[in-house]
Formats: C-alpha cells, structure tokens, sequence
C-alpha cells in the first residue's frame, strides 16, 4: 500500500480488507471477462445443487401418469418426461450428480496422479521409468475404453462411475505433474531437505508437492469439465449412473431420442444443461490456467 | 535415422504387451464369463454346472490362465486373432466390416477437424484479445463442452423437424453407393468433427500466437510484406505441427473410442463392438479390439514422431 507508513499498516490492512477481496473479483471480471463468466456459471451450478430441494418445483422421482410427455407449459417449465416426471426438476437435481461425479473423479484423479507423478520424479532411475512404462500403457486406451473397462468390473452406479472416470485421468494427471516436479526436484531446497534427514514420504508431501500446485489445479479443474462429460456419455449407454437417479446423460437416454420428434423437450433441456456446465468448467479452468502459467500470459 | 525408427518400433512391443496383459486381467476379474451371458440371454431355466463346464472346455476357459495367455499371444505374434467366443466366427472378419466404417468417420472427422481449426487459430491469434478472438475462443470451448451425441441428436432433430427428412440409418460401404455413404456419415463426422477441432484450434492460436512474437516475423514485417504472406509463408510453417500432432493423436482415439456417437447414429462402428464384446463377457474379441486400438495410437505416435523429424530439420533423432 503506497503511502503508508510500517504502524499503520496493520489497520490499513484490516480496514482494506473487504474492498480489496471485491476489487480483486472486479480486476478478475475485468481482465478475463470469459473466465469470469465461467466462474458465474459454475456458481450457479453449485447453487442450484445446493438447494435443489428447495428450488425444483416438483420430487424428481415423482410419476404423474396424467401428464406423460407433457409440453413445456406454466406448470411443468421445461415439459415432463415419458414417466410424467418434471424436467426441470429432475435437470435441477441432476446437476448433483454432475458435481458430485466431476468432483470426486477429478479429486480422485488428481490425488493419484499428482502422488505417482512427484513420487516418479523423485525417485527417478528405474522406478520412473517402470512408472513410465505403465503409463504408457493406459495411455494407449482411448479413455472411454478405459472408463467402459473399468465399470464392467466393478459394475454401474455413482459411487463406480467416479472410479471408472478417474481411472483414465490418473495417467493423464501424473504425466503432467511429473514434468514439473522433474524441476522442482533439482532445486536446493530439496537438496537441502535430503541433507536434513528428512525422510522420502515427507519431501514428496511437504516439499515437492506444495510446488507443484499449479499444473496440478489447472489439471484437476480441465478434468471437472471431462468428467460430466464422461459421466454423461456412460449414463446415456446406460453404463454409468442408474435409473431412477436424475442424471443428465441418463435424460437423453431411451424415451428422449425415442420421442424426441414429438417431445423435443425430452432431448433438448438436459443437453443443454451438460453443455452449460462443461462450457462453464472450461472458461474457468482456462482463465486459471492463464493466470497460474506465466508462460502463457499474454505480453 | 533408421536406428531410430527401428528403436521406436522394438520399444513397441514392451508397451503392447503390457496392454495385453492389463486387458487380459481386467476382463477375467470382470464377473461372469462368456458362458454365463449367453446361458442367461437364452433365460435357460436349466443352468447345469455340467452343461456350463462343457462349455467352458469347448473355448478353452478351463485351462490356467498363462496357457490362454501364450495360446493369446502365440495366434497375436501370426496375425491371428482366433475366434469369438460368442460368434464363433474369425475375429479377423468381424472387425473387418467395422473397421472399415470407423475409418472412414475418423477420417472425415479429423478432416473437419483441420480445416475448422486452422483457419480459426490463426484467426484468434492474429486478432488477440479481440472479439473475434472471444468468439473463436468461445465456439472452440463450446465445441469442447457438447456431447457430441447430443449435438447428434440435435442434428437429427432439426432435420427432421425442418427438412422432414432423415439420414439414412444403414450403413452403405462407400464404393457401393458413395453418396448413400456420405448422406450418412457426414452428419456424425460434422457433431465429432467440431468437438475435436476446439483442441486443434487452441492450440493452433497458441502456437501461432507464440511464432508471431519471433524476431523473423518482426523482421518480415519490417520488410513491408504483406500480413498475408507472412501467416501463409513463415508463420504458419511453424506453428502447424503441435497442431497437426494434436489432431492425428486423436485420430486414433476416434478410431475406436466414438461408442457414443455410433450409438446415437445407429453406426456398427468398433465402438458399439467393444461395448457389445464386453457385454457378452467375449474376451477373444474384447482383446483383439483393444490391441488393433492400441496398435494403431502407437503408430500413429511413432508416425507423427518421423513426420517431425522430417518436417522440422531443427529436430534429430539418433
């Protein structure tokens, strides 16, 4: 703060307080108005999840044989579905799923990831390159192969969804951490922590990963994104998340391509709502990956 | 050079084989096998253990797991794929007719894919934070955020609903009726197409984005050239190949990896197969699917790697 003498700081700094944490969300709108955006549609996302018992006008499990494929109107927003059960109801608990799925798999994914890739950089030698070698092997998987592979095992439903998602992003994840971590291992302060006594665990969690942060966000919220996608593409299959949860990829399925000429409704809206999220997933996680890496910033 | 591409081809075989393996254990801790989904398809009340290990020995389930193992990868090292489990028939003639339809979409798709991405990236770069950057930016993100089977389903919708007129749902083989072949196809290849393009075209516009700060165009532009001719001539050049790496890496991911879109267009890609191999618990099948998979992302890998090298004389290999 210019002008302010080392006493007056500290008041300075507790009357600042709450104009600066809005001036810095105005020079964030300001400088990324796209990352901005994203950040507003994520938001509303997490709201909407947040009070979908609130919000969604009707049970989204609720079947109303009277009102089967009913066009949107002012009772049912966005229409009902071939059980007569509300759309926008079942779009607005939907987005649980979603979140809950992007968030555990790309967490899941960037835990594991990150651990193997600083440990493979760590360690270097022959352990990194066996880690290596593995990775190449998931990585010659498509990834819906892998996620299809993986729900045969275990079988479908939400809890396996997350693992059947994060299974093919852990790979993906710990190749890029790797790369940064190769350089943060040679820097002295690892050195100096080896030369300490401190032991493998302890530099891996408290002094390599900590410097690794970056690649690791931008990784895990650019997987937020893939993973509603991913959740999406097997609950429509019919391998993900299982009737009668309300699901996005689930909407689609059957009745909405079935009836889609004559209750578009059914095809569109949930769609739409898949789109929306990802859409504000990446905006976000693209605006991140600009601020966090220099070597993409723009002058 | 030639030791190099000799190297890269040997160390193939290390990464297959651990794809061998990894598919092969993960279908047998997959439940049930091949035996118990068809017994269960026929709802045969008579489930007799009897029946079902006759079965079992008949495909060769009963032996230990190393010797299927070997009997696997002594039919892989001849090129032969032996039989499905489910079919009985020559794996090597059941993905033939899949193949052939999966090549041609990710053909077509990845065309699409090049020619929307590199236009738009050098668009955005040139025109950086501009509004004709923010809508490039923001049609490649949408690209990336729609399912490509719900922008299908959307595609069949409209034409529906407008033209009255929907794409022809059966499969025609391109030298049989090529304009059958493409009122087909073009519709997925234009829903996938666009999504895969949006990586492409990031990365074109970051790529370009960082030749356009070199000294040699400061340099051409200094000379007076035209703008055009320094994007087309020196930029461009340079910029194009993490781009064309980017979209020939997943080219071989579209290959096998399209499952969803092949479902909403009702295509029997390789896609659909592998999701019904594995269904059918068909390992025989389900493994020659991933390996033909796998085999051809590595090539693809080691081709754009030679294509480097030979594009980029700034890069040797030895």
């Amino acid at each position: 703060m210019p002008g302010s003498t080392p006493a007056s700081a500290t008041a300075e700094l507790a009357r600042a307080e709450a104009p600066r944490w809005f001036s810095a969300i105005g020079d964030f709108v300001h400088q990324r108005p796209l990352g901005a955006i994203g950040a507003a549609i994520v938001l509303v996302m997490v709201a909407l999840a947040a009070t979908a018992g609130w919000l969604a006008p009707y049970d989204p499990l609720e079947t109303d044989y009277g009102a089967m494929l009913a066009a949107p109107d002012a009772k049912h927003w966005l229409g009902t579905d071939a059980f007569g059960r509300d759309v926008l109801s079942r779009i607005v608990y939907g987005s649980r799923t979603a979140l809950m799925v992007g968030l555990g798999a790309s967490l899941l994914g960037a835990v594991f990831g990150s651990l193997i890739g600083v440990a493979s950089a760590y360690f270097g030698g022959r352990v990194d390159l066996i880690v290596q070698r593995v990775m190449d092997v998931f990585f010659a998987f498509p990834v819906i192969i892998l996620a299809l592979a993986v729900v045969a095992v275990l079988g479908t439903g939400a809890g396996n969804v997350i693992l059947a998602i994060a299974a093919p992003m852990i790979p993906r994840c710990a190749r890029v951490v790797r790369a940064s971590a190769l350089a943060v291992r040679e820097m002295p302060y690892v050195d100096a922590a080896r030369a300490a006594g401190y032991g493998h665990r302890r530099i891996i969690l408290r002094h390599m990963l900590p410097n690794v942060m970056a690649p690791i966000l931008i990784m895990a919220t650019a997987f937020l994104g893939e993973a509603i996608l991913l959740e999406a593409s097997l609950s429509f299959l019919g391998l993900g998340v299982q009737e009668p949860t309300a699901a996005w990829g689930l909407m689609l399925r059957g009745a909405a391509v079935q009836f889609a000429e004559s209750a578009p409704w059914m095809a569109i809206f949930p769609g739409l709502a898949i789109s929306l999220a990802v859409f504000g997933f990446n905006l976000f996680g693209d605006s991140l990956r600009d601020a966090l890496d220099p070597r993409l910033r723009t002058q | 050079m030639a030791r190099y591409i000799l190297k890269r081809l040997l160390a193939m075989i290390p990464t297959l084989l651990g794809v061998a393996i990894l598919i092969f254990l993960l279908l047998r801790v997959v439940p049930g096998d091949v035996v118990e989904a068809r017994f269960m398809t026929q709802g045969s009340q008579f489930l007799s253990q009897e029946l079902m290990d006759i079965e079992r020995k008949k495909l060769g389930l009963d032996q230990p797991m190393w010797q299927q193992f070997t009997t696997w990868m002594g039919g892989l090292a001849r090129l032969d794929f032996g039989v499905s489990m489910w079919t009985g028939g020559a794996i090597g003639e059941e993905i033939k007719l899949r193949f052939a339809l999966s090549l041609q979409l990710a053909l077509m798709a990845s065309t699409i894919a090049t020619l929307l991405a590199i236009p738009l990236g050098i668009l955005a770069a040139v025109k950086q934070d501009t509004w004709v950057d923010y809508t490039v930016r923001v049609f490649s993100i949408a690209g990336l955020a729609t399912p490509s089977f719900w922008l299908g389903i959307l595609m069949i919708l409209t034409m529906l609903t407008v033209f009255k007129w929907v794409p022809p749902m059966v499969f025609t083989p391109f030298w049989v009726n090529p304009w059958e072949n493409l009122a087909q196809l073009i519709w997925p290849a234009l829903a996938v197409g666009y999504r895969y393009s949006a990586v492409g075209t990031r990365m074109m516009r970051s790529a370009m984005l960082e030749v356009l700060r070199e000294d040699y165009i400061r340099t051409a532009r200094a000379k007076g050239l035209w703008l055009k001719l320094i994007l087309t001539r020196h930029a461009l050049k340079n910029a194009i190949l993490p781009v064309l790496t980017v979209i020939s890496l997943e080219f071989a991911f579209l290959l096998g990896g399209l499952v969803v879109t092949e479902q909403v267009f009702n295509l029997n890609g390789l896609g659909m197969l592998f999701v019904e191999a594995i269904s059918r618990r068909d390992y025989t099948l389900t493994q020659a699917l991933v390996m033909l998979v796998a085999t051809i992302f590595l090539l693809v890998n080691f081709f754009v790697d030679i294509a480097y090298a030979w594009l980029d004389p700034r890069i040797r290999y030895s």
